[in-house]
This record gives C-alpha cells, sequence and structure tokens, in this order.
C-alpha cells in the first residue's frame, strides 16, 4: 500500500507554511493497509473513535448525521507515525453533529487529517479542536454550508518545541442564510509554529451570508510564530463577514500585578493563558466535552508556561 | 526594623531615579511619603515589590532583617510586602476569586502553611468585599475588567484584607477617588493598623491624611528623603509647597 503518490510542495498555497520536512520524513514510513470506516449515527448518540498507529496509516471515515439527528463524535488521534486521516461528513436537513477532535500524537508523529463536511439546510455543524501533538499537526477542514446552515469552530492550537500545528479551512456558503463562527486561539513556546489559513467563499445568490473569524496568537518565546491568513472570496451583496487577527506576548504588567500578589511566574503564566483559551474552552456547551477538552489543552499548558 | 532602606539607589533605562534613599520604618507605625511628581516615589514601591527595569545600583532594603532585593516578585509578598498600585491591572479572563485566591494559596504554599479550601476562602473574601463597599456578584468577574476607578481601588483594598500583609507599600491609593470611596478606602486601611504592621502612603495630596492619620510624614524630593516630621508636616506641605521644605 502506497500513500499519496506525489507530497504537497511549498507553492501549494494550503501548504506553504507547514513542516514539509516532516511530512517527507513520515512518507517514509512503513504503510500499513488503509482503514476505511462508514459509520451512520443515531439520535442522541455519543460515538467515540481512536487511532494511534506507529507506522504509517490511512484511515477514511465517511460519517453520516441523517435528518433531524442530534448526536456527537469525539475523535482522538495520535500515535507516532503518520496518521494520514480523512474523514467525509455528510449532514441531513436539521441534523446536528458535535464533533471533538483532539490531536495528541507524539513528538516525532505526523498527523494530517482532512474533512470535508457537507451541510444540508438547517444542518448545525459544531467542531471543537484540540490540535496540540506531533512535530507536524494538521487539520483541514472543508465545509459546504446549504440554506440556513451553520457551522461553528473552535480551535485550540498548541505548540512546544520544534512543533507546527496548523488548521487550514474553506467555508463555503452555498446558499443564502447560513452561518459560520471560526475561532481559533494559538499558544506557542519554544520554536513551535502555528498556522491557521481560513478560507470564506460566499457563492452568488448566498444573500444573507454571516461569516465571523477570530484568529489570536501568543508567543511565549520569541523564537515562537504564528502564522494567519484570512481570505474573503464574496459573490453575494448583502453579506456580512469579518475577521480579525492579533498575535502578540503575555502582558507584562499583568505578570508583574500577579507577583506582587505572589503568584510565582509559572502558576501567572497558566493563568493568563489558560484565560486566552476562554473564548474557545467556555464556548463548549457539554459540560463533560468542555472539562475533557480543557484538560487536554490545561495539561498542555502547563508543558509550554513551564518550558517558556 | 520591619522595613530598612539604606542608601538606596535606582535606575530606570539607565537614568537615577533614586539616589540615596534612607528610611526606616517601625512595625505599628503608618508613614507617608510626599513629594512632587518625579520624585521618584512610585519608583521606590516598584523597587520594593521587584518590577523588572528598576535596577538596584547601591545600598540595600530588608523586611524584618530579610534582604528584599535578593528574593524574586513573588517571594517578597510571601514575605509579607503587599504593593497597591495606582493603576490596578486589568486581567481579562481571570476572575477575581481564582486570582486572589491562586494569590493567597501561593504565598501560604511558599511559607509552609497549609492551603485555604475553597468554603472558608469564600466566606473570607466575601466578608471583606461587604466590608470594603466591593458588590459580591463582582469578585465573579474578570479581575479589574470594566471596573471604575473606585472599584479598583476598593478591590485592591480586599485583596491587601485577605492577603492580610505586614508592610503595605500603598502608590497614590487615593487618586481619582470621590470623597465616598475615599472614605471606603481609608477605612480598609485604618482597619490594617497594627502592632506588627506597618503601613506606607505615597501620596501627592494631604487630603488621605485627613483620613488615614500617620505617625510620620517623608518629604521625598529628587530621589531622597528630604525632610521627616510628624503630621504637621503634611499641613507646612500644604501652605508653603514643596520648594520651601526641600531648600
Amino acid at each position: 500500500m502506497t500513500m499519496a503518490t506525489s507530497l504537497p510542495g511549498r507553492r501549494d498555497e494550503a501548504w506553504r507554511y507547514s513542516d514539509l520536512k516532516a511530512l517527507e520524513r513520515a512518507h517514509a514510513l512503513p504503510a500499513n493497509d488503509a482503514i476505511a470506516e462508514a459509520v451512520t449515527l443515531a439520535d442522541g448518540e455519543t460515538r467515540r473513535l481512536g487511532l494511534a498507529p506507529d507506522d504509517s496509516q490511512r484511515a477514511t471515515l465517511t460519517l453520516e448525521v441523517p435528518a433531524g439527528v442530534s448526536a456527537t463524535l469525539v475523535e482522538s488521534l495520535g500515535g507516532g507515525g503518520w496518521l494520514d486521516r480523512a474523514v467525509t461528513v455528510r449532514l441531513g436537513a436539521g441534523a446536528r453533529l458535535t464533533h471533538v477532535i483532539l490531536q495528541t500524537a507524539g513528538a516525532e508523529a505526523v498527523v494530517t487529517a482532512a474533512y470535508t463536511a457537507a451541510l444540508a439546510a438547517d444542518a448545525r455543524y459544531q467542531v471543537h479542536l484540540g490540535n496540540v501533538g506531533g512535530a507536524l499537526g494538521r487539520v483541514a477542514m472543508d465545509v459546504t454550508l446549504a440554506t440556513g446552515a451553520d457551522f461553528t469552530l473552535g480551535g485550540v492550537l498548541l505548540g512546544n518545541a520544534g512543533q507546527t500545528v496548523e488548521l487550514v479551512s474553506r467555508v463555503v456558503h452555498a446558499e443564502p442564510g447560513a452561518t459560520s463562527q471560526q475561532t481559533v486561539r494559538s499558544v506557542l513556546a519554544g520554536k513551535a509554529t502555528a498556522n491557521y489559513l481560513g478560507k470564506i467563499l460566499v457563492a452568488p445568490g448566498a444573500q444573507k451570508t454571516d461569516a465571523a473569524q477570530s484568529s489570536k496568537a501568543l508567543l511565549l518565546a520569541r523564537t515562537a510564530s504564528a502564522n494567519t491568513k484570512p481570505e474573503l472570496e464574496i459573490h453575494a451583496d448583502d453579506v456580512k463577514c469579518a475577521h480579525g487577527a492579533t498575535v502578540g506576548e503575555l502582558d507584562a504588567q499583568a505578570l508583574f500585578y500577579m507577583a506582587t500578589r505572589g503568584i510565582d511566574p509559572a502558576e501567572a503564566r497558566a493563568l493568563l493563558t489558560q484565560a486566552f483559551l476562554g473564548d474557545v474552552l467556555d464556548a463548549i456547551a457539554d459540560e463533560a466535552l468542555r472539562e475533557e477538552v480543557s484538560a487536554l489543552a490545561i495539561g498542555r499548558l502547563r508543558v509550554l508556561v513551564g518550558g517558556a | 526594623m520591619m522595613l530598612k532602606i539604606d542608601n538606596l539607589h535606582v535606575a530606570v533605562d539607565g537614568k537615577e531615579i533614586l539616589k540615596g534613599l534612607t528610611l526606616a520604618l517601625a512595625p505599628g507605625t503608618v508613614h507617608a511619603i510626599m513629594g512632587p511628581n518625579g520624585a521618584g516615589k512610585s519608583t521606590l514601591g516598584y523597587t520594593l515589590a521587584g518590577r523588572d527595569g528598576y535596577d538596584v545600583t547601591a545600598g540595600t532594603a530588608t523586611l524584618g532583617g530579610q534582604d528584599l532585593l535578593a528574593l524574586a516578585p513573588h517571594e517578597r509578598a510571601a514575605a509579607g510586602l503587599f504593593l497597591g498600585l495606582q493603576y490596578p491591572v486589568e486581567i481579562p479572563g481571570v476572575s477575581n476569586l481564582a486570582f486572589l485566591r491562586t494569590a493567597l494559596n501561593a504565598q501560604r504554599k511558599l511559607r509552609g502553611e497549609a492551603e485555604v479550601s475553597a468554603g472558608d476562602f469564600l466566606k473570607l473574601v466575601r466578608a471583606k468585599a461587604k466590608e470594603l463597599g466591593l458588590d459580591p456578584e463582582m469578585l465573579k468577574r474578570p479581575v479589574n475588567v470594566g471596573f471604575s476607578g473606585g472599584e479598583k481601588k476598593r478591590n485592591e483594598m480586599v485583596q491587601m484584607a485577605v492577603l492580610d500583609p505586614k508592610m503595605m507599600v500603598l502608590d497614590e491609593t487615593d487618586s481619582g477617588l470621590d470623597i465616598d470611596a475615599l472614605r471606603v478606602v481609608s477605612q480598609g486601611i485604618n482597619a490594617m493598623r497594627a502592632p506588627d504592621k506597618t503601613i506606607l502612603l505615597i501620596t501627592h495630596y494631604q487630603r488621605l491624611l485627613d483620613y488615614v492619620e500617620p505617625d510620620f510624614i517623608h518629604v521625598m524630593v529628587d530621589g531622597r528623603i528630604v525632610k521627616t516630621g510628624d503630621k504637621s508636616l503634611a499641613l507646612e506641605l500644604e501652605r508653603e509647597g514643596y520648594g520651601a521644605i526641600a531648600a
């Protein structure tokens, strides 16, 4: 079994800031047979899927959420090799899917996960992403929205040492009245890099589109970096599209203030970085899921602020 | 002595601000440092608290005999130093309760004391907030975010009351307060007066001293203490200005 026949290059816009060397190393790993799964979720169901290969593994999933069904999928992506994940999601009319993606692969690993979702009218797709593992941890989302559909993405990207963590999204508002909100918060220590490339495409006739992107990155070291590239392509005239991006450091005044009250530097950094992720973590409606994602993020943050 | 500062020289960005400041404060006393803008009053507070960029080029400062300048800022707090800031910092996303509980337990841990339970902490902080006229609901909000000037200063007093320091340096705590807020903040300061505690008020105006009566007043001009006296010195300053005193 061979993996993708040719690897992406620097000229490929969606891979522009990626760690292509890590991808090349991963490409040389021995490959397992591909896994292909098809899952249809039932109303009220919470399905958990986990993948943690030590070699090269392609794993595809076709996920069906029938019309009117409300369900949850929690995906854990890990391991020490190359996990090449491809997921196709189909949401029927009025269907609701809460999708948690936790990428926690080992320090040498590569994860490339690509999601293609098609939402029928009035469907709601909520993604809570914790992208924190791997030498390269890449999540790509391609979401197409029909009339009145809603896509909400909350992403936490955390990187330490030489890690590259990235999120590449393309949201297509194909029909009128659909909404999308993407909130991405990245915290980087060491020489880590976070990339967020977010494209919003509003098709002709997709009036009353409401699309928003917010990206903030926090660099705990001057050697860390963050790239943000918002892109809007709008072919309708009655739409609302907003995007904002910032890259910053921890507030030195806040750190001093906390120290004057007795809080040690590592604890102060932990509190401030945790607060920074609040926009994403606090927005997770389900309490158990919120705690699960928060625990992962906060545990990882402790490592980042300790080593910063 | 509670706080003993000897021949302290401090430079900020290579420019000398404190130029041989000497001061000894005994337990159980309240002091005020007064002086014109640019005298170095706030620099003294920041230096004692250990802020980055305030370089001690000569001199010593001890708290209860312990070398204050050798400690990291958070260790100074645990040793009993409290700096009330002129402009309390806003910390979005961190609630007052989490902030203060983390601070209290961090200090207690450094001192080898047991952590305060969540229940006991809540009782303590609610009682102090009530005493100081800060709506307990505000404790759930992020630190100082959206607080008025008066609320920020009340919040400083709540923090001080909960952390229960032995050496308090209050930098322009009276600035920006209306008369009601000034009264409440003064009550908060007076409540901390005790035989084993020392309070140092850094202030520009006589006004605060009508409510918090100091035992000693020190006049600071150009990085040094140029005169020390009792509270009548404040009135003299008010009448004659700093120029006449420093001359």
